[in-house]
């Protein structure tokens, strides 16, 4: 947040100017009625990447290809498909990308395993300060 | 704190400069490439987006004949700075159809009766759904599909004047 | 001529720098104490120029002197004084003489106020302040010059972005920056404590308050900072994961590592190296995130003042900064020792869990933040985003929280585990008490990491407060009271994340003027649109009535807003606070039908977040003032003495 300065110049100041006048797209700001598939849907947009504005999810975004592409994953988690088939489905066409959960590519095991290898490493480095041998009182 | 753990931090800190420095000297590249681009066209019909111009289909783009579909919108700034472009490949002999993405049929016909009409066809895409089908990532783009219906190039962004040659090359290519 | 003032005091606070540098240098090579003399004045004088300087920026921002690029691309004389005023720093180089400014002045208040350090190693800390310095006045004069003209001056300016114009700007960057460059005072510290090879208690305490005092400034900016975005960016979300978000967290998790291990060396003269390290790594942190939003080499929502040409500026500073302190620190660190072994339950093991803790999570957002870059270098374009690192970070972040409550109620030295595990009896039966709570309401409704965090909080914020029990209130040292707040603020904070993620209630919906919405036990009148006028943007506002359950209604006023210099269009939430939640309420756009697009948002307890921060703040404030007045009790003391003998 350093310097919120300039909250998101491309999110706002571009692309609101180059956008359709075109109404949204009829899911992109509403609500499916089962709410239990609306948390899916929203669960599924907050991990897809805008294309537009590059740094939020779709979910938090006013770019209209955002909207449209809220509009679409609404649409077709109310027609009974899986979320992570429409994510595997959008991989296909951008990419790794446009995921904001890292893949299971062997390019990201690294990042996975970030966080064991950090830990072996800082009690590693701790092991010599702390004394074994319980205290002989 | 072993002989080489103390030496640790300086190796870590000269690793992230080496990643800054990389990042830094290569060329900004904020463009998300689709990775459709080798395979074949999804399906689709679209209505048509001008008056005076037939719709579009996915067949219509496999009809044996290298094509180029390019997308735009009549709100779309850089689509009317490329016309000249398209123009041009009109001129130099390229097929070219064109997806209208959000657009409304009197937009485009005032767009395309100011900045000229190089299209065959022309479909209307409402809800940018094609779009997000061919992995394309705004407006405008240009793809180059071969006469199978298979996607062979993408351009991202508007065609300058020289990018022409690329995508005349392409569009040889892809006819071969 | 006040532009050209402001350059040449700028000059002039360089040279000064400059001359500061070769005084220590010489001085303690040469062991010339009438030049060590000379130091301090010096190091007062730049720092008052340093001041004058902004302030001339500001005059000229206040004045709206068109002559002047910076003013001409940044400001626009229609705008209110606040955000000229506050546009100083919303701006690249603006922001830079800010950061210059903070620096000089910090090297004002060592040169002023420090007293506890031995001399040799105090005029080294000055010296190696200089010398960080310079490279900052080096980057301000030679490729961003604030002062610059331009002509012939445009009539009007360009304008401040919109999303800026908001008084979240005069409060967010400053503070921030204060955070972020006082730590340049614990990296000088700990510069001169390696070249002058005095790494001890004595050092440790006198280093303590300059820690804590970045710490607290650098904690009320990250509040701030998420505040701001919250309620601007208009999705409700307060934390994006964002690299320049990250770029802010990482700096505060090693200054906060750096507070708890540097109190472990001022008690039992160990941890020394480590302490040195998170010293040079705090305002690393500051200038990596620095170099990450002006390089523009990640992509960042707040992108800002993004220049690859800056950006090889400050990695040219990095490597001579960063590289140089841990070059410095591997020659010189081999003839420090550690000190002595730790007993496994004893209040400094509970510091060095703290410390292994907050080290993974800042490697964790450092790679997250990172790795995008990386892959990139083989080709490859990848996304790390919230859910990386709520997953991974997250439940690190709750054993922390866990060790934090534990951690007070360790005695130094040695303690009886059987002992701890006693005073952790009420709390944990708390947490208990909560999980039963918490999974009757929701079992099954929420994530495991929300619910968790639920848990976790109300366990910890009673064993946050239980070094109180049984102690005489009005005995215990006010340090205490600031270590209690802070980390039961700590407690607060979880508390309102967990509740936003785990039961915020959200509703979209396309409303016509004269509809009624209802949602989460609150109904939404929505009366009409009216257009109004601000002083240099227009607006269409919602004028809508929120009430709930048998309240009277209350007025609230989204807008959504066109400004014209520049062109742009941003969203105003109205915001209802209560006691137990918040109220969002955006106005979206118009749809073909005459609807409109409202989002509302019921997001209970979320305010716990910042209050919680606040807390934080405030607990560091606390307990600065009270190791500071027990230092001015001593010496009152010892001078009474005195003159009694």
């Amino acid at each position: 947040m350093r310097t919120l300065i300039a909250l998101i110049l491309m999110l706002f100041a571009a692309p609101v100017l180059a956008q359709s006048a075109l109404p949204p797209a009829p899911y992109a700001d509403r609500q499916l009625d089962d709410p239990r598939l609306e948390a899916k849907a929203r669960d599924l947009m907050m991990t897809i990447r805008c294309l537009t504005c590059q740094s939020q999810s779709i979910a938090d975004s006013n770019a209209s290809m955002a909207g449209d592409m809220r509009s679409q994953i609404r649409e077709r988690i109310a027609a009974g498909e899986d979320p992570e088939a429409i994510r595997s489905w959008l991989i296909e066409r951008y990419g790794d990308w446009v995921s904001y959960e890292p893949t299971a590519s062997p390019i990201l095991w690294p990042l996975w395993a970030a966080p064991v290898i950090l830990l072996a490493l800082g009690f590693w480095l701790m092991r010599g300060r702390i004394r074994r041998r319980k205290a002989s009182s | 704190m072993s002989r080489w753990a103390i030496w640790l931090p300086l190796g870590l800190f000269l690793a992230f400069f080496a990643l800054f420095a990389s990042g830094l000297l290569k060329p900004d590249d904020r463009v998300i490439a689709s990775k459709m681009v080798g395979k074949p066209i999804p399906a689709f019909t679209l209505p048509a987006a001008a008056s005076d111009r037939p719709a579009l289909s996915s067949a219509d783009l496999a009809t044996g004949k290298p094509r180029l579909l390019n997308i735009f919108a009549s709100w779309c700034v850089p689509c009317a700075a490329e016309a000249p472009q398209l123009m041009a490949l009109k001129q130099a002999g390229a097929e070219i159809d064109a997806v209208a993405i959000r657009d409304a049929r009197a937009d485009v016909d005032q767009f395309l009766g100011r900045w000229g009409n190089p299209y065959a066809r022309i479909g209307l895409d409402a809800r940018s759904s094609l779009q997000i089908a061919m992995g394309s990532s705004g407006v405008p783009e240009t793809f180059v599909i071969d006469g199978k219906g298979t996607i062979v190039h993408q351009h991202i962004g508007d065609i300058r004047a020289e990018d022409v040659p690329t995508i005349l090359e392409k569009l040889k290519e892809a006819g071969r | 001529m006040i532009a050209e003032a402001g350059l040449a005091a700028l000059w002039l606070a360089a040279a000064l720098a400059f001359l500061q540098l070769g005084l220590v240098w010489f001085g303690l090579t040469t062991d010339k104490p009438e030049l060590l003399a000379s130091v301090r004045p010096v190091a007062v004088a730049q720092g008052v120029l340093t001041a004058l300087s902004f302030a001339l920026l500001v005059t000229l921002f206040l004045r709206s002197d068109m002559s002047v690029a910076l003013v001409a691309t940044n400001s626009h004389s229609a705008k209110p004084w606040l955000y000229k005023f506050a546009g100083t720093w919303g701006n690249h180089e603006g922001s830079m003489l800010l950061w210059v400014m903070v620096m000089g002045i910090a090297g004002m208040a060592v040169a002023l106020f420090e007293r506890a350090l031995r001399r040799d190693t105090h005029m080294a800390t000055l010296g190696a302040q200089a010398m960080i310095s310079l490279g900052f006045y080096a980057f301000l004069l030679f490729s961003s010059n604030p002062f610059a003209r331009v002509n012939p001056a445009p009539p009007d300016g360009q304008g401040l972005n919109p999303l800026l114009q908001d008084p979240g700007l005069a409060f967010h960057p400053p503070t921030l920056y204060l955070g972020y460059v006082g730590l340049s005072v614990a990296f000088s510290f700990a510069v001169g404590a390696l070249l002058t090879r005095n790494v001890d208690a004595v050092f440790a305490r006198a280093m303590r308050p300059w820690i804590l005092a970045a710490w607290i400034l650098l904690t009320l900016g990250i509040t701030a900072g998420s505040y701001w975005a919250y309620y601007e960016l208009g999705w409700g979300g307060w934390w994006f994961w964002d690299p320049v978000e990250n770029a802010s967290l990482m700096p505060w998790l090693a200054a906060t590592a750096l507070l708890h291990s540097v109190t472990v060396l001022a008690t039992r003269d160990a941890l020394r190296a480590w302490t040195i390290m998170l010293a040079v790594v705090a305002f690393s942190m500051s200038m990596v995130g620095t170099f990450l939003v002006r390089s523009g080499i990640l992509t960042s929502v707040h992108a800002f003042a993004v220049d690859p040409e800056r950006g090889t500026f400050i990695l040219g500073l990095l490597a001579l900064y960063i590289g140089g302190a841990l070059a410095l620190f591997g020659w010189r660190i081999g003839t420090v020792r550690e000190g002595a072994q730790f007993e496994l339950v004893s209040r400094e093991t509970m510091l060095v869990v703290n410390n292994l803790l907050l080290s993974v999570i800042l490697g964790l957002v450092l790679i997250g933040t990172l790795y995008p870059l990386m892959t990139e270098a083989f080709g490859h374009k990848v996304s790390v985003g919230p859910p990386y690192f709520d997953r991974i970070a997250g439940p690190v972040a709750l054993a922390l929280v866990i060790a934090m409550a534990a951690g007070p109620l360790t005695r130094w030295r040695k303690d009886q585990a059987r002992a701890v595990a006693g005073r952790l009896l009420v709390p944990a039966i708390v947490l208990l008490l909560a999980f039963a709570v918490v999974s009757v309401l929701a079992w099954g409704r929420i994530g495991v990491l929300p619910f968790l965090g639920l848990v976790i909080a109300a366990g910890v914020a009673v064993g946050s407060v239980a070094p109180l029990w049984k102690r005489n209130l009005r005995r215990t040292p006010l340090f205490t009271y600031g270590m209690v707040i802070a980390h039961l603020g700590c407690a607060v904070s979880l508390a309102g994340m967990a509740a936003d993620s785990a039961f915020t209630v959200e509703k979209l919906v396309a409303a016509r003027p004269g509809g009624v919405i209802e949602t989460a036990g609150w109904k939404v009148r929505f009366d009409a649109i009216t257009p109004i006028a601000g002083d240099n943007w227009t607006a269409l506002q919602g004028d809508m009535t929120a009430s709930r359950g048998s309240g009277s209604p209350i007025d609230i006023h989204p807008q959504a807003r066109f400004f014209t210099a520049p062109p742009t269009n941003t969203t105003e939430a109205a915001l209802l606070t209560r006691w137990d939640g918040q109220l969002y309420v955006v106005l979206g756009q118009e749809a073909d039908d005459g609807r409109w697009q409202v989002r509302i948002w019921w997001k209970p307890f979320v305010t716990l977040i910042w209050l919680g921060g606040m807390m934080i703040a405030l607990g560091g404030t606390l307990s600065l003032l009270g190791r500071e007045r027990r230092g001015w009790l001593q010496k009152l003391r010892r001078r009474s003495a005195v003159a009694a003998a």
